[in-house]
């Protein structure tokens, strides 16, 4: 191999995209590890404190397209608060300086100022492609900047973000030359946009190929730019309001007939009943359907309109389908893969809208489900044993049961047997989140069986630290474990500690761990930056070891304790 | 001698709950559905233990209602942005939302807006100031919108185009079929301008 010259290395490693796997290339030996280090173009870094904006350029000084992720998952769902950190700023002004040819930035749960996407748009000329998850901290005065100065920018693509919107003027700020956009997703916007500029925007993109608006975008400007790009493959409604005896009806049924490329749907963020029959000439042709924004299309609605997807391979909906409606989804829908189903009313007591029975039909009619996010009023054994024996080929399973710790209701048992029978059958389970009553046996379930699992998520679970011992010592592949309210002490957090640094990250709230057992974690592992969150401060200035610990998030660094972190975390 | 029967003392008796209803005995201590799985006397402020009795009490006193929940940070596991969009649009689905067109003397096209978002005239006046950059100013029932040079109307059921304003919103709301912001110089009739 020493015989190659560089270029031919360069170009077969150019087919090895897997990071993993390029990761392997570069221990073979010195020369191939420069010649991989400088080739390398994509990087993703699952944990942003993990390592340095200096060292990640130093490492790869060819990379073109950054994926960042910020705060823990758990931030999703108020337990992280504001200001904890995940900025985005240091990174992009670093890249800035050491003048990288960045391309793509992905983040995900990062804060982002204004500032960061003015830097950004100014500072890399060949810059295509943005897409910011549950992110915050901007306004629309920065995605203006990116409009205006990213000249050849392809996609921009706003996910679930926080964003506070100056009525924006900001689409007009896309130039007149720029004609390269392929997906523009603004959905999350709250405010009113121009929508001239917008029909001019993309009546001077013919590669447009998803776009998806938001609700101040009405259906009259829906159809007149479904008429301007009818090779649209992804649509996202945002208004979808009008007199079923208008004109702008009839207009709309007829460009809809042409729009033949649409594969992904979804939106419908304010919608009139009795309007949806519009959309069935689409429907054949759907592999992607998101009505799990739209609360205004009711659960005979969304039977009607999926009898028609009988291509469907990924549906999110809200759990106002039924059960009943879940079993026409299972006769309809034979290619479905992934399915989640996510509660129109989360704090509703009661209110079943959708149980076990609407799970048993999904896994008996979908063979090839492999992902499964579903927030249920209820679970027994018998169904999840059900589910287990007809998908096997479960990859993400993630179960909701409203009601913590609710046990099986007709057995009254918990649910340790149930979940013990999905992860025995379905032996390529990576990620999995528990829900309902459930002892330590569960764990030891998951212990012996989940040999796959990356990144699992428990709350109200467990009797004793024996059920966080089975995991960490069982699933060898676990990468993130997130835990909330579960009565784990020092015991388990301490069992192992040389685990946490083959791990990313280790959350735990509302569990049995003190600051002495954090304290002594942090003392022995040095390559671990142990954070606790002392909100309303908790815990006073001169606080015991044994006072327990609210909140606590480690995770593995390369590069020590972060120095922007604010006065209620503390780093130990 | 029963003086407790003569003197009733059960109905003077105070009681966590809501009176006229009797104390099903069997239920205490109250099954706490609160942030820790382990038993009441865990570590817990008084005040938060006793609030929390006291609304496990209150649900007691339902015949067959589940006790209340407790609501914990972090549960369910649903992001804020998915809530808040479903929290805000519930209503809208409940309400059936109410879409008027409203029209502009001289612009191009309608627009529309949900009146029964606005909840009142304040808000109205403000949301079609900012849908058509405009200054409407303030209603006065002797001088209508003196201040401005528009005035909104509607037109209602009878398919009179009546000044915004004068009835009661409620009233105006069930009337309203359409909006239409007039410019001064095509309102002269009126006499209120």
């Amino acid at each position: 191999m020493n015989y190659f010259p560089d270029e031919v290395l360069e170009h077969v490693f150019d087919f090895i995209a897997s990071h993993r796997d390029r990761n392997s290339v570069s221990l073979v030996c010195k020369s191939w590890y420069r010649i991989e280090k400088f080739s390398r173009t994509k990087v993703f870094i699952g944990n942003c404190y993990a390592i340095s904006p200096e060292r990640l350029i130093a490492r790869f000084p060819g990379i073109k397209s950054l994926t960042l992720k910020g705060k823990p998952h758990f931030a999703d769902f108020n337990l992280v608060p504001h200001d904890w950190g995940g900025f985005v700023y240091p990174w992009i002004e670093a890249l800035a300086r050491c003048r990288v040819g960045l391309e793509e930035l992905r983040l995900k749960r990062m804060v982002v100022s204004d500032e960061s996407l003015e830097l950004l748009s100014r500072s890399f000329p060949n810059f295509k492609a943005l897409v910011l998850v549950s992110c915050e901290g901007f306004t629309t005065d920065g995605l203006a900047a990116v409009a205006a100065n990213c000249r050849f920018l392809r996609e921009l693509d706003l996910q679930e973000n926080e964003i506070e919107d100056h009525r924006g003027q900001w689409l007009n700020c896309f130039s007149d030359s720029c004609t390269s956009l392929v997906s523009l997703n603004f959905a999350c916007l709250k405010g009113e946009i121009n929508l001239a500029a917008l029909e001019r925007l993309v009546a001077r993109s013919p590669n447009l190929k998803s776009l998806r608006v938001n609700r101040a975008v009405p259906l009259e400007t829906l159809q007149r730019l479904l008429m301007r790009a009818p090779q649209l493959a992804d649509l996202g409604v945002g208004s979808y309001v009008h007199d079923p005896t208008s004109d702008a009806y009839r207009k709309l049924k007829d460009t809809m007939q042409n729009c033949t490329s649409i594969r992904s749907l979804s939106g419908f963020l304010e919608v009139a009943p009795r309007c949806l029959s519009t959309i069935y000439t689409i429907c054949p042709n759907l592999t992607s359907m998101n009505l799990s924004y739209a609360p205004g299309i009711s659960g005979a609605e969304l039977i009607k309109l999926i009898q028609h997807c009988r291509k469907l391979q990924r549906i999110w909906i809200l759990d106002c389908i039924g059960d009943k409606g879940l079993a026409i989804v299972a006769s309809t829908c034979k290619e479905l893969q992934e399915l989640r189903v996510f509660p129109s009313d989360p704090y509703g007591v009661g209110n079943a809208a959708v149980t076990e029975e609407g799970l048993v039909a999904i896994s008996a009619g979908c063979p090839k489900l492999h992902s499964l996010l579903y927030f249920c009023q209820q679970m027994t054994n018998a169904a999840l044993i059900t589910v287990a024996n007809n998908c096997p080929n479960f990859t993400c399973f993630r179960l909701c049961i409203l009601d913590p710790m609710k046990p099986d209701p007709v057995t009254s048992q918990p649910l340790d047997e149930g979940y013990g029978a999905i992860v025995q059958s379905c032996k390529r389970i990576t990620r999995l989140s528990l829900s309902g009553l459930l002892t330590d046996q569960v764990f030891h379930y998951i212990g012996m069986y989940a040999k796959q699992v990356e990144m699992l998520s428990i709350a109200f679970a467990g009797d004793s630290d024996k059920s966080m011992l089975y995991v960490l010592n069982g699933c060898k592949k676990l990468r993130k474990l997130e835990i909330m309210n579960c009565p784990f002490g020092n015991v388990a957090l301490l069992e192992d500690m040389g685990k946490y640094e083959t791990m990313r990250s280790l959350w735990m709230s509302s569990c049995e761990i003190t600051l002495g057992g954090c304290k002594t974690l942090a003392k022995k592992m040095p390559r671990l930056n142990v954070e606790i969150i002392n909100e309303n401060n908790q815990i006073e200035f001169n606080p015991e070891d044994r006072q327990k610990v609210e909140k606590m998030y480690l995770y593995r660094s390369l590069v020590g304790p972060r120095n922007d972190a604010p006065e209620f975390v503390w780093t130990l | 001698m029963d003086y407790e029967s003569d003197l009733n003392l059960k109905a003077t008796e105070l009681r966590l709950g809501l009176p006229g209803r009797d104390e099903p005995e069997n239920q205490w201590p109250p099954i706490l559905k609160n942030n820790k799985r382990v038993s009441a006397e865990s570590s817990e402020s008084s005040t938060t233990k006793s609030n929390s009795i006291v609304s496990n009490a209150e649900t007691c006193h339902r015949d067959s209602a589940p006790p209340a929940k407790v609501k914990v940070v972090g549960w369910p596991p649903i992001r804020s942005y998915r809530k808040n969009n479903i929290s805000q649009k519930k209503l809208d689905a409940e309400a059936g939302g109410m879409y008027v067109k409203v029209s502009l003397d001289g612009a191009p096209y309608l627009r529309k807006i949900d009146l029964k978002v606005c909840k009142s005239y304040q808000n109205l006046l403000k949301a079609l100031e900012d849908l058509f950059k405009l200054a409407i100013g303030e209603y006065s029932e002797k001088e209508g919108y003196k201040e401005s040079d528009y005035a909104p109307t509607y037109q209602d059921k009878d398919g009179d185009w009546m000044l915004v304003g004068d009835v009661p919103w409620d009233m105006f709301t069930s009337s309203c079929k359409k909006l239409r912001i007039m410019k001064r110089s095509e309102a002269r009739g009126l006499g209120c301008f």
